[in-house]
């Protein structure tokens, strides 16, 4: 007799153990542990950590592992148990101006108190495979030098000594809560900047470079550039006084941009903002770039329609993981909707066929 | 009688820019108001005051409401106006496009403020919307096309079609022929003519073109910078000019 | 996985999305922003409608999820056995003997009587999403009421078609007041949706909102007066069991154009067999591997 598509539950399990097998691949190739991720694809795992938006480099480097190093699965994974975690509270907000940083770039500026420190970058290797690498030998030593203390000021505060560039006011408000309030519109910015850095960066850098080829131009220079650590600090309520709890990577950039001015106001630059976990920097300047394109309304441009304007679209659209989710559920069976069309489409055919049948007998 | 609309000192500012300054007057059932003046006047800033599409910074815009009477628009709830903007209100925008969904079909088009204010009766609707096709001259074959199949000229008849498929008591025009080819411009005032004759129709009209408002005002204000320079009955404007900017207003239209 | 709070979600969340439940309760048809969490299941594949389940979950219910009205398809196993890991609530197939139902896509054939709660999984809760793709915009036009693009739609489907071309996710009005999206349920389920005894939950989880529908709602289905709305389905019986009443699917049973219409309600359609009521076909092997493997031996 005929049975509707069953035994879903033992199909599920086969497959999963299916993908468990594909996952570890063969068994004569050592397994790849946790650690070997975390500390050889950093990159992967920093990207991991910004989109996924929690910050614990072991746990990302299992989420690879796990994904089989489908980098938006792991960024899924790592949402998920996100949402299982207790709140303790927040943070203090971190100062990068305190910034240890090992990279820490100006396009603006050739030397700068705090000097340029290019870092650890692809930026000037030829990208030429390095067939070195396939005969896994040991990485000579890079040379190194004591470490510069004292502050590394931000280029745009010297911009803004001169008021050259326009303030960013502190504001101490709590900014609100994407995970934990529903997206609205319309959306300030200390949100927009939320969903910026954890925003899809392919999604991100598209937008960022459309801006830059006209559609919603602002112009924008790398201020700077800064990767490197900053402690996190949080308020213990039961202490009454903040105690460090440890310290994060951060990219941030600044990018400095078309000025803006009026009979009665005189021409300033504008800021855009990017700040993301780890070490992102592509990530950091399309989100600076976004940010940019996304205050026209604010600082009086012109809506010339571009995608990067339109704050409802890039919010809506730039989070991977519910892009990938909606996307795939296409997959879903979706047999009860088709059949009613097929019913719907039969019918109009039937009765379009009836007035042909009789528009040829008249 | 009360006037249908009562403008009261209307003023919008940009910034240090004046939009438009302390504009007053009254208009009366029946009656159409032409608004002159070249480009930055503020002809269009103060359209779209009176019509809620920009909040003023002050004054007021009252209107004689079917039930409740004189009614300020500009402190009325949005609900209150936008129900005003698709019963007794029309708007015709200068391009079509920004007037009509050029994704959906003529019928629709016209059809869509009856179905606003609650027609059910696809038939009926569907009529309706045959028959403003026909009285803007449009073919009623054309019935299921969608705009962008349309001329210009149709596409601003159909935009005049469905906003007065409800009656409205009052109609914003700004500048309605704009855009269009002469010969095209003339057979649409020829149109407008005839429906504000036959309708009844009263209309605030904004234009740059001095022979639309000959055509179609009774009464006249030009505006310069943000001002009302100079308002009277449009013969006795045009042919007589008294403040010297209607007057090279005027001279420059004639010498053309 | 003891290691995770009753049924998945931590009791904060669970009572902000019970108090969203509450609003949209009290207000039927008005889509309530919630905040919607990451779930261990991809968006678009019943996030809102788990976690609507999750909040309204207790240890004593007993849960059902159909997907397509099937109990046994893929993604209805999945979050079944989601809900047996997480809750360890008891399980049940049976429309009557669930007090909670979670769905995708149908209202199950028997009518749900008071007591029990269906929650519907959404994937775009906004009835005016493709005609005005902004938010802010469409959420003005449902305080305002403003519903006339509703219909340029179903004028539009009859000029060009002849009939309304919306067959699911039709459009109904709640009360007189807000248009609601049922979720993509065929259209023949939709006159189930007014005066239902059971509670409606709908929950779009990408889309972070929650609507409801209490008790003996009413819910129209819009339409034209010369135009009106019909619930249709195959015009056919059930192969299985010979139902006349119930939604079906068309199964394609060979390559020669043979096909049989079944319901698309499993329980239901099980419930009728074993009460004698037998379809045409049921004495064939429509869509098996046995015979193909009988006949090479």
């Amino acid at each position: 007799m005929y049975v509707a598509v069953k035994g879903g539950e033992r199909a599920i399990e086969n497959a999963h153990a299916w993908l468990a097998e594909e996952r570890r691949g063969d068994t004569n190739v050592p397994d790849l542990s946790v650690v070997q991720i975390r500390e050889q694809l950093t990159l992967a795992v920093n990207r991991v950590m910004a989109e996924g938006s929690l910050y614990d480099p072991d746990l990302a480097a299992l989420a690879i592992k796990q994904s089989r190093g489908d980098l938006i699965e792991a960024i899924f994974l790592i949402r998920a148990y996100r949402t299982t975690l207790p709140r303790f509270g927040a943070s203090l907000p971190v100062d990068t101006g305190a910034m240890s940083c090992d990279r820490r770039i100006s396009a603006t500026f050739k030397d700068l108190p705090g000097g340029q420190v290019l870092g650890p970058t692809f930026d000037y290797t030829h990208r030429l495979l390095d067939f070195k690498l396939a005969a896994e030998g040991d990485v000579p030593a890079a040379p190194t030098r004591e470490a510069e203390l004292g502050e590394v000021p931000h280029v745009t505060d010297f911009l803004n000594r001169e008021g050259l560039i326009e303030e960013a006011p502190r504001q101490d408000t709590p900014p609100p809560d994407l995970t934990r309030e529903p997206l609205e519109m319309p959306a300030e910015r200390a949100l927009r900047l939320q969903a910026l850095t954890r925003s899809d960066e392919g999604f991100t850098l598209g937008l960022a470079y459309s801006t830059q080829r006209g559609y919603a131009r602002n112009h924008a220079f790398v201020g700077e550039l800064r990767i490197g650590t900053v402690p996190v600090e949080m308020d213990i309520p039961e202490l009454g006084f903040a105690v460090e709890i440890g310290e994060v990577t951060l990219t941030e950039c600044e990018t400095v941009n078309q000025f803006m001015g009026s009979k009665s106001e005189p021409p300033q630059f504008t800021r855009g903002y990017g700040l993301v976990f780890g070490q992102t920097e592509r990530k950091a300047i399309s989100m600076a770039l976004v940010d940019r394109a996304l205050r026209w309304e604010e600082l009086g441009e012109e809506n010339v329609g571009a995608p990067a304007q339109d704050a409802e679209f890039v919010l809506y659209h730039a989070d991977n993981i519910q892009a990938t989710g909606f996307l795939e559920h296409i997959k879903l069976p979706h047999y009860v909707d088709f059949q009613s069309e097929l019913e719907l489409v039969r019918k109009l055919r039937r009765e379009a066929g009836a007035d042909q049948v009789q528009e040829a007998a008249e | 009688m009360t006037p249908l609309l009562s403008v009261q000192g209307i003023t919008k500012r940009y910034g240090a820019h004046i939009g438009c300054a302390d504009v007053s007057f009254d208009l009366y059932p029946g009656e159409v108001m032409g608004i002159v003046g070249e480009s930055g006047s503020g002809k269009s800033t103060l359209l779209n005051c009176m019509a809620g599409h920009l909040e003023p910074d002050a004054g007021k815009v009252v209107f004689d409401t079917r039930a409740n009477g004189p009614k300020d628009t500009v402190t009325m709830s949005e609900p209150e106006r936008r129900m005003l903007s698709r019963t007794d209100w029309a708007f015709v925008h200068q391009h079509a496009r920004d007037g009509l969904r050029m994704g959906v079909s003529a019928g629709g088009n016209v059809g869509e403020r009856l179905m606003a204010v609650g027609e059910r009766h696809y038939g009926n609707i569907r009529d309706k919307a045959t028959d403003w096709l026909e009285r803007v001259e449009i073919d009623a074959a054309r019935v299921d096309d969608r705009p962008v199949t349309f001329s210009g000229g149709m596409q601003q008849r159909l935009q005049i079609a469905r906003n007065l498929v409800t009656g409205p008591r009052l109609v914003f025009m700004d500048e309605p022929t704009g855009g269009l080819d002469v010969s095209v411009q003339a057979r649409l005032l020829d149109l407008l003519r005839g429906l504000v004759r036959d309708m009844g129709l009263s209309a605030i009209i904004v234009t740059h073109d001095l022979a639309v408002v000959r055509l179609l005002a009774d009464r006249l204000m030009v505006m310069k910078s943000g001002h009302v320079v100079e308002a009277g009955l449009t013969d006795q404007v045009l042919d007589d000019p008294q403040h010297a900017y209607s007057q090279l207003l005027v001279s420059s239209v004639l010498q053309v | 996985m003891s290691e995770y709070n009753f049924a998945y979600l931590d009791e904060q969340t669970k009572r902000m999305i019970r108090r969203a439940i509450l609003k949209g309760l009290a207000i039927p048809g008005y889509q309530v922003p919630f905040a919607s969490r990451e779930m261990p299941m991809p968006y678009g594949w019943g996030t809102g409608g788990v976690q609507v389940s999750a909040a309204v979950l207790t240890p004593e219910d007993r849960f059902k999820v159909i997907d397509q009205g099937a109990d046994d398809t893929t993604n209805a196993v999945s979050i079944r056995t989601f809900f047996e890991r997480t809750a360890g609530v008891e399980t049940t197939t049976k429309t009557t003997d669930a007090t909670v139902i979670q769905t995708r896509h149908r209202i199950p054939e028997e009518a749900l009587t008071e007591g029990q709660v269906l929650v519907y999984q959404v994937p775009i809760p906004e009835p005016l999403r493709f005609l005005e793709p902004r938010e802010s915009e469409t959420r003005k036009m449902h305080a305002l009421e403003e519903y006339g693009l509703m219909h340029v739609k179903l004028y539009e489907d009859i000029s060009r078609h002849g009939h309304i071309a919306t067959s699911y996710a039709y459009p109904v009005k709640v009360e007189g007041r807000y248009v609601m999206d049922p979720s993509p349920i065929p259209k023949f389920d939709n006159p189930k949706l007014g005066e239902m005894a059971a509670i409606q939950l709908f929950g779009a989880g990408r889309e972070q909102r929650i609507h409801a529908l209490p008790p003996y709602t009413q819910v129209v289905s819009l339409d034209f007066e010369d135009h009106p709305f019909e619930a249709t389905k195959a015009d056919h019986p059930c192969g299985m069991c010979g139902a006349l009443d119930s939604y079906l699917d068309e199964v394609i049973t060979d390559d020669a154009g043979g096909r049989m219409f079944v319901c698309s309600d499993t329980d239901y359609c099980e419930g009728r067999q074993a009460a004698g009521f037998v379809g045409e076909m049921n004495h064939q092997r429509a869509f098996s591997v046995q015979p193909l493997l009988e006949t090479e031996a």
